[in-house]
């Protein structure tokens, strides 16, 4: 029978591939639903089998299925949307895909394409070790948490390790909340067993039996797709009391978020869990120490966790050799916002700015020149063209005063409101601000207010040092990160585009 | 007691009956019952604390915490717009101000027929495609105005 592949990643869907999967069903195919490449202006994709790999046609309609078909998709045949080969394609060809190797190419969830395709090979190395060696192994490859704050991720293993026997916890912060990023969704959506893959190595190493996926809400497809590949792996043994009879125990479950994007922070997003206010807790305690329940817990970003997998099947130093300085193996970087060709881009630490908004998205889609990107969320630093030739690195972008954050990269054309986006800043940390601590809850609200004050020309010289006496206080008094780098995206607009800063006439 | 109120209880005690042994369960409690119904219930609050053993000040204070959780019956199709900077490098902001416009409410109201919900969410995870709304399930990318009211058009058309 003839077979396409049709991803059923969310973005594929929202521009209809539920239609041409459809389309093609009805022309007698059979359709594999896959997760995205991450070439979001060519989905929906579809792709064939050929002896020389996938072939690719995109972006595709339903309306489109009939030629396609005509035209001979099945043995790859010639045609407007053929894009060739999906591996030579320009935007794949350069990319180092270690986390993101399987997506597209897989069923999410298919246990058997997992395996056909390298999975669980990590977690059978793990069981052949210690607690200890497994540590060690993440420590070596030196990962670092990918959800922003880049703590080594082997050193928080080895603190719940440390911990007296007992219930411990592994907990997964997918409440990936920052504007521009996606890199979470596509491995839960498209490869989900490679998170539980991490996770449940995670937990036999430090001896954690019980896991929670602490998922947005806002992301319905990715919940689906979770809970369907956790059935499918405790079914097959690979998730419960006996962990490919190994004797040892690990249960997982996805927990719902509800909206709160404090809750990405680790200690509010632990209180979530429990049924709570995601109120900030005040740390020490670590939650390595006193987590989830007052009990030992490894919190760390989805992408930390479906880094492991690699690394336990490949070794710490094969993982270690990608990279630059202290920034070791890959980054997922997600192009989004106003980009010609908006995707993801999987590459080792060290490419510059430059290259991922040129080579990779292709400038800007409305073809103005790029101003600004927003790189790391909705509390990361915007940085002008001068600093476009940066590297992707946690230090190197310190040094600039910006952050790699998530690796979220939101790009902005000539006509955006550098101002605006300032005081936007403030507005959603006065809406997603817990409430907990006095800078955050009330800096936020009143940083708005001195940034109309400003534009509306009143005593502008006093309004701006105001504002800096604000951000001072916000960053150096918040509990935690959204108070505490708020200030970064409003200082660096300020820093940057001084000029939009300046008193406006009203409308 | 009216059978609708009658049928919201009995979502509520499902809903406990099925996750009250989990840990933590309040919000796994929660989704649930507006899962079921499309909204919290003020007077379900009672019943879920008591089930719990929570006080009624603690299970509105999660309620009232998390912007998803709603107490108030939502309109018959929920319409959900990106506010974030993504879909702002994208224009959303003249689509917020079009769907308001177009619908007669602003953000987290419904229109007085009970037909529509406006609600704003901070971000998809639809960054490279937008500006992002979600019609009830349904996800939709590059949504110019005049797309808002061709989808708003085809759905009521499709009704």
């Amino acid at each position: 029978m003839n077979r396409v592949y049709i991803p059923k990643d969310s973005t594929a869907l929202s521009l209809g591939a539920d239609e041409v999967a459809a389309a093609f069903t009805a022309h007698g195919f059979e359709v594999v639903r896959t997760g995205s490449r991450g070439m979001f202006w060519l989905e929906p994709l579809v792709e064939v089998d050929t002896p020389s790999g996938r072939f690719g046609y995109g972006p595709v309609g339903a309306a489109d299925v009939g030629g396609l078909v005509a035209a001979g998709i099945s043995a790859a045949g010639s045609h407007p949307l053929a894009i060739g080969l999906v591996d030579e394609h320009s935007y794949m060809k350069g990319q180092q895909r270690l986390t993101f190797r399987r997506i597209g190419l897989v069923d999410p969830a298919s246990l058997n394409d997992y395996l056909a395709h390298g999975g669980y090979a990590g977690l059978r190395n793990a069981l052949s070790m210690t607690g200890a060696e497994v540590v060690q192994a993440i420590t070596d490859s030196g990962l670092r948490g990918r959800g922003g704050a880049a703590f080594p991720t082997g050193i928080k293993w080895k603190t719940v390790l440390d911990q007296s026997v007992g219930q411990k916890y592994v907990t997964c912060n997918a409440d990936e909340g920052d504007s521009g990023t996606f890199a979470d969704r596509l491995i839960m959506e498209g490869d989900p067993f490679t998170l539980i893959e991490g996770m449940t190595i995670a937990g036999i190493a430090v001896g954690a039996t019980q896991g929670f996926i602490y998922c947005r809400v806002e992301y319905p497809e990715s919940i689906a797709a979770l809970r369907t590949a956790i059935e499918v792996a405790k079914s097959a043994g690979y998730l419960g009391s006996d962990v490919c009879g190994s004797g040892k125990q690990f249960e997982l479950d996805v927990r719902v978020a509800a909206g709160a994007y404090v809750c990405g922070e680790e200690t509010s997003m632990l209180q979530s869990i429990e049924g709570k206010r995601g109120e900030v807790r005040v740390r020490p305690p670590l939650p390595a120490i006193e987590g989830l329940f007052g009990k030992p817990t490894i919190v760390n970003n989805v992408m930390s966790l479906a880094a492991v997998p690699v690394i336990l099947e490949k070794g710490a130093a094969y993982y270690r050799d990608f990279g630059m300085g202290r920034s070791r193996g890959t980054i997922a970087l997600q192009l989004a916002g106003n980009l010609k060709r908006g995707g993801l881009v999987e590459r080792a630490f060290g490419v510059t700015l430059r290259e991922i908004l040129y080579d990779y998205g292709g400038g800007s889609a409305s073809g103005r020149p790029i101003k600004a990107v927003q790189v790391g969320g909705p509390l990361g630093a915007y940085l002008p063209e001068s600093q476009f030739d940066t590297p992707l690195d946690y230090e190197a972008f310190a040094a600039v005063g910006a952050l790699v954050g998530h690796g979220g990269i939101v790009a902005f054309d000539d006509t955006a409101d550098m101002a605006a986006l300032a005081r936007y800043a403030f507005e959603f940390c006065a809406y997603e601000s817990c409430g907990k601590c006095t800078p955050c809850r009330i800096g936020s609200t009143r940083g708005a207010n001195v940034i109309d004050r400003l534009l509306a020309g009143d005593q502008p010289e006093r309004q701006k040092e105001l504002l800096g006496e604000l951000c001072e206080t916000m960053l150096h008094g918040s509990l935690c990160g959204l108070g505490g780098m708020t200030p970064f995206p409003v200082q660096s607009a300020m820093k940057h585009f001084p000029a939009e800063f300046a008193p406006r006439s009203r409308h | 007691m009216t059978s609708a109120d009658t049928a919201e209880l009995q979502a509520v005690e499902a809903a406990i009956a099925r996750h009250a042994h989990e840990p933590g369960p309040l919000i796994v409690v929660l989704h649930a019952v507006q899962d079921a119904l499309g909204y919290i219930p003020e007077h379900s609050i009672r019943r879920i604390a008591e089930a719990l053993n929570l006080s009624r000040a603690e299970v509105h204070g999660v309620v009232t915490f998390y912007h998803y959780f709603r107490t108030h019956k939502p309109g018959q199709r929920t319409i959900q717009i990106c506010r974030a900077e993504a879909c702002q490098a994208r224009g959303c902001q003249s689509l917020e101000r079009h769907a308001r416009e177009k619908l007669g409410i602003d953000f987290h109201e419904t229109t007085a027929d009970g037909a529509t919900s406006l609600e704003m969410v901070f971000c998809m995870g639809n960054c490279a495609t937008g500006p992002a709304i979600r019609i009830d399930g349904r996800l939709y990318s590059h949504v110019t105005p005049e797309r808002f009211d061709a989808l708003l058009a085809h759905q009521e058309d499709a009704q």
